[in-house]
């Protein structure tokens, strides 16, 4: 399986192959957001116990889900960078990295202010919100990571193993969190899963897949400047760099 | 040490090294057999510590693969370390212990289970002074505490880094001397070093020039 | 020139070597430990000295001591081998590295995590912790004071090659800390009001099986990226 995968490891092979498909995400994403984003806030019921409020989750949800899918994809890639010694798979892990941390940003933003009407306080040691929190924290530790290192070859490795032993640790922080969550009574939960109308439903799932796509074609876009920063050197990156300047 | 000696010992496949965004080298490439004394020459910056480093598999290079018996060395680390002695610019010598206590240590963590410390010590002019702290020795004591190791070792590679810094004539030559019977047992020695080497004729040196590269 | 070192031979050595120096260097072992006392008597300056809160909270006050105590004195704990090439020796060497790494951990557990939960109890007197407590205190500090190290060697093997680690490593490594946090205080919060905590304990030490397991070879592989 790796032996295909080896001539697109090459930067400016990688570099082409993004550029080709981020258009095609960024379209994807804008249309499926614009389509479920709508549909949620104007056309979707409003909920009988929550009242309009409610209509936060259609942000809510998508960026608390894929946030840790974000992370799931980061250590993936560090993962084939760290065992196959690929540096475009680290690199790719270290692109995805800021913007997991937004978007936990974003899921932990809505979830509080969520919170505000339903709890009358603007932040709850709710087990979801402290997990995302956490997740948080180690995008952060990531990125740090990779700031702090000149060389940013090995940053990436280093971020990439720091990604990779965060990804065995979030099951057992999540489980510990959830522990935590029961053992002290007295805080609030969040509503449990009730089943959702479809009217509801499809556009939070479109929501969620659109998230998904936008967070693809936003890891391509700082790839690609991942790849022209580090290859900075190259005769290619150079006549690339002249053709831009022509036009 | 019955390997086929058909192999090259340690050969640089199309290594290119980059640093802080700037190539130190790209594309270099050479064999080493046993038998070979090289010396790596370049002016300062050209990339000899990190080519050693490379060499060694302390460091990763930007692309290609270094070979140990036509075998990348990162699939059979365990075999190619066996068959190693790299000493870097720091001597690995810890101050808080002494001059035997050290060698002690470091040849243990090598492998070697059965030797006298003190009996080596002495092979580097260090003998009255096993007992005293690596802290309170000279720097050419200390270096010569970490040089010890290449009077008790079965490694056929040895990759040293200046290792005449602060070394005097007498202890330079005592080395060279060493290095060309080593090489005339089987062994090969890179080398880095800013001194001229007396003993170890031209014809017998190999030299590798890294030049300083701008770009 | 016989190598004939086995993989226990050669753990003890370095086990030793570090011991060694660690006795040379006595400075190292006691200032963690200062720290640890420290932390702990500053909450009741903080929060007053009413028994009822503060046995409410020593659980939580002494393990984050604790935790935090093992970080600072983790930093440490390759640094002076990166300083004067030891590591790279360790890297070099025919003997499997997560070995000579866990030896070098071992080491300096018994010099910082175990005088830690030597002094605890005497910390607990202090927060008037409750009395049937005091076994689970023991045991989970036992039990994840060495992930602790575990988990922070990971932190500390990916900064020792960087000139400003310290605070860094407190952002890498603490959010890892959390699981062993919540168990541990978990269980000794169980033991307080007299309940089993046998399952917090059991988790813990799965974990820590985990960790002894796992972050060997992540501490190998940071420290291959730090020495690069």
């Amino acid at each position: 399986m790796w032996k295909w995968l080896h001539p697109y490891a090459e930067p400016q092979r990688a570099y082409r192959l993004a550029g080709k498909f981020i258009p095609w995400l960024s379209i994807l994403a804008i249309l499926m957001l614009l389509t479920g984003t709508t549909w949620g806030m104007v056309f979707s019921p409003t909920d009988y116990q929550q009242g309009d409020s409610y209509r936060i989750i259609f942000v809510h949800v998508p960026a608390a889900s894929m946030s840790m899918s974000a992370y799931i994809g980061m250590a993936i890639a560090a993962f084939i960078g760290l065992v196959w010694q690929i540096k475009l798979a680290d690199w790719m892990a270290a692109s995805i990295a800021p913007i997991g941390a937004v978007i936990t940003f974003i899921a932990l933003v809505t979830g509080s202010t969520w919170g505000k009407p339903m709890w009358g306080t603007w932040w709850v040691w709710d087990a979801r919100l402290t997990s995302e929190l956490v997740l948080l924290f180690l995008y952060l530790g990531v990125i740090s990571l990779y700031a702090s290192f000149e060389d940013k070859v090995l940053a990436a490795r280093a971020a990439g193993i720091l990604s990779i032993v965060g990804v065995i640790n979030i099951p057992i922080i999540k489980y510990s969190v959830d522990w935590w969550n029961s053992l002290h009574q007295g805080s609030i939960k969040m509503t449990g899963k009730t089943a959702m109308p479809p009217d509801m439903l499809v556009p939070l799932v479109i929501n969620i897949l659109g998230f998904g796509v936008m967070i693809g074609a936003l890891s391509l876009i700082r790839f690609r400047s991942e790849i022209l920063a580090r290859n900075g050197m190259r005769p290619w990156v150079r006549e690339l760099a002249l053709a831009e300047g022509a036009k | 040490m019955t390997k086929q000696d058909s192999k090259a010992l340690l050969s640089a496949n199309s290594l290119t090294c980059i640093r802080e965004e700037r190539i130190l080298f790209d594309e270099l490439s050479f064999t080493i057999n046993s038998g070979d004394i090289v010396q790596i020459e370049g002016p300062n910056g050209a990339g000899k510590t990190s080519l050693l480093r490379i060499l060694a598999g302390l460091s990763r290079p930007y692309a290609g693969e270094v070979m140990y018996l036509d075998e990348s060395i990162t699939r059979c680390r365990d075999e190619y370390n066996e068959d190693l002695l790299y000493l870097g610019h720091l001597a690995g010598v810890k101050s808080e212990l002494t001059a035997e206590e050290n060698l002690y240590f470091n040849l243990r963590v090598s492998g070697y289970d059965q030797f006298d410390a003190r009996d080596i010590l002495s092979n580097v002019n260090l003998t009255g002074f096993e007992d005293a702290l690596a802290g309170h020795l000279s720097a050419g004591q200390h270096r010569r505490t970490a040089l010890a190791r290449l009077w008790h070792t079965n490694s056929r590679i040895w990759i040293l880094d200046e290792p005449f810094t602060a070394i005097d004539k007498r202890g330079v030559a005592e080395l060279e001397q060493l290095f060309l019977q080593h090489a005339d047992n089987g062994g090969c020695v890179i080398v880095t070093t800013h001194q001229d080497m007396g003993i170890i004729s031209e014809e017998r040196l190999r030299k590798i020039r890294l030049e300083y590269r701008f770009v | 020139m016989k190598r004939g070192i086995s993989f226990t031979q050669a753990f003890f050595t370095l086990l030793m070597r570090d011991l060694k120096i660690a006795v040379r260097h006595r400075g190292d072992i006691f200032n963690p430990l200062l720290f640890f006392i420290i932390v702990v008597t500053l909450f009741p300056l903080g929060i007053g000295s009413e028994a009822k809160i503060l046995s409410r909270i020593a659980p939580g006050v002494i393990w984050v001591a604790a935790l935090l105590a093992s970080m600072l004195s983790l930093e440490r704990l390759f640094k002076a081998d990166f300083n004067d090439g030891s590591l790279e020796q360790m890297l070099l060497s025919p003997q499997p590295l997560q070995l000579l790494v866990l030896a070098k951990v071992l080491a300096h557990w018994l010099l910082t995590g175990l005088p830690l939960i030597i002094i605890a109890p005497l910390l607990a007197v202090l927060l008037h912790m409750e009395e049937s407590a005091y076994p689970a205190l023991i045991e989970t500090l036992l039990l994840g004071t060495p992930i602790l190290s575990l988990l922070g060697a990971i932190g500390v093997a990916l900064t020792v090659g960087l000139r400003k680690g310290g605070v860094l490593l407190s952002l890498l490594i603490l959010p890892l800390y959390i699981p062993v946090l919540i168990f541990a205080t978990g269980a000794i919060e169980f033991a307080a009001s007299s309940q089993p905590y046998d399952g917090q304990l059991a988790i813990i030490a799965a974990l820590l099986v985990g960790s002894l397991v796992l972050a060997p070879f992540a501490i190998g592989a940071s420290l291959r990226v730090s020495t690069n």
